[in-house]
């Protein structure tokens, strides 16, 4: 696919976009499809064993979207749509190969209700000072940059998010590294908001976990 | 609820333990405390150095997952998607 010409503006508001989309404008959708890929490359990923399973998931997605445009009457904002129907695909798919691949044993369940958010023996068990810390967090901010965003530093992160269970694989994911709204999560993935709260809190939680793990290994 | 002996005393809550902070960190980021509960949660911060460092960790793990490289389609799904555009029966 060309890249859109530096000078095509995709229409600004969602009607006009759809009404372009549904006109057969080839322009807006490839830009539609610049702006969206990426995002819906990492989503899907979350969902099923490989990158390249992943990519085919998305241009199924995209033929989803072309089947039912026509119909889109805009009582979600475009976008929540196309993650809809990618989210489905995704989850099918990932169902799918979870038949062949051993892939969903990877995150465990969403419930873990009993996960705390930091580990019980880091904090006093009785006495004055029960409830606070016994083994204090230390501080981030005193660590060098090129440690903190190192190469190793990300593939921890990537690695801790990828062993999370579904959901929260999904939710962290489109909260913080997409960098959505709670609400744009809500309404893909069909959660309430303290549901959504939740899934975040632990998914977060473990991602800290991963990382307090390594950046504080070899601090003297 | 408040006791009548904690309105007696005047502290219609106890303190905040640091095991009770760092469960409420998501609902403060997330704008999801009241009026009341924030402040405790603040004052709470603005005392504990042990909390001060977790919520900063907190902002860090997510500032990192925000860095995490972008991965686009592949030329070749991009040529076959506007291929398919092309040729969907419009009507």
């Amino acid at each position: 696919m060309a890249e859109p010409e530096a000078t095509y503006e995709p229409p600004a508001g969602q009607a006009e976009l759809v009404a372009a989309l549904q006109a057969g404008d080839e322009r807006a959708f490839a830009s539609l499809v610049e702006e969206l890929g990426p995002s819906m490359l990492r989503v899907a990923r979350m969902y099923v064993s490989s990158r390249a399973v992943a990519e085919e998931v998305v241009q199924e997605a995209w033929l989803g979207v072309l089947s039912g445009i026509g119909r889109f009457e805009g009582r979600s904002s475009l976008k929540t749509w196309i993650f809809r129907i990618l989210t489905n695909r995704a989850k099918t798919r990932g169902e799918r190969e979870a038949r062949t691949v051993p892939f969903s044993a990877l995150g465990g369940e969403d419930d873990d209700d009993n996960a705390a958010t930091v580990a019980a023996d880091r904090f006093d068990a009785s006495g004055r000072y029960a409830g606070h810390w016994s083994s204090a967090p230390s501080r981030w901010s005193d660590l060098p940059e090129s440690r903190l965003i190192g190469g190793e530093t990300m593939a921890l992160a990537q690695a801790a998010i990828a062993a999370l269970p579904e959901t929260q694989r999904a939710v962290i994911t489109m909260r913080d590294v997409e960098g959505w709204s709670s609400e744009e999560v809500r309404n893909v993935l069909d959660l309430s908001e303290s549901n959504q709260r939740v899934l975040l809190h632990r998914a977060r939680a473990k991602v800290r976990q991963a990382l307090e793990s390594y950046l504080e290994s070899d601090r003297s | 609820m408040t006791s009548i002996w904690q309105r007696i005393r005047g502290r219609p809550e106890p303190e905040l333990t640091c095991i009770e902070l760092v469960e409420l960190v998501t609902d403060y980021l997330e704008g999801g405390l009241d009026a009341d509960e924030r402040t405790r949660f603040e004052e709470h911060i603005g005392a504990c150095q042990g909390c001060a460092n977790y919520l900063d960790q907190m902002r860090t793990t997510i500032a990192v997952m925000g860095r995490l490289e972008v991965d686009d389609l592949s030329a070749e799904s991009k040529a076959e998607l506007l291929a398919a555009f092309r040729g969907w029966a419009w009507d």
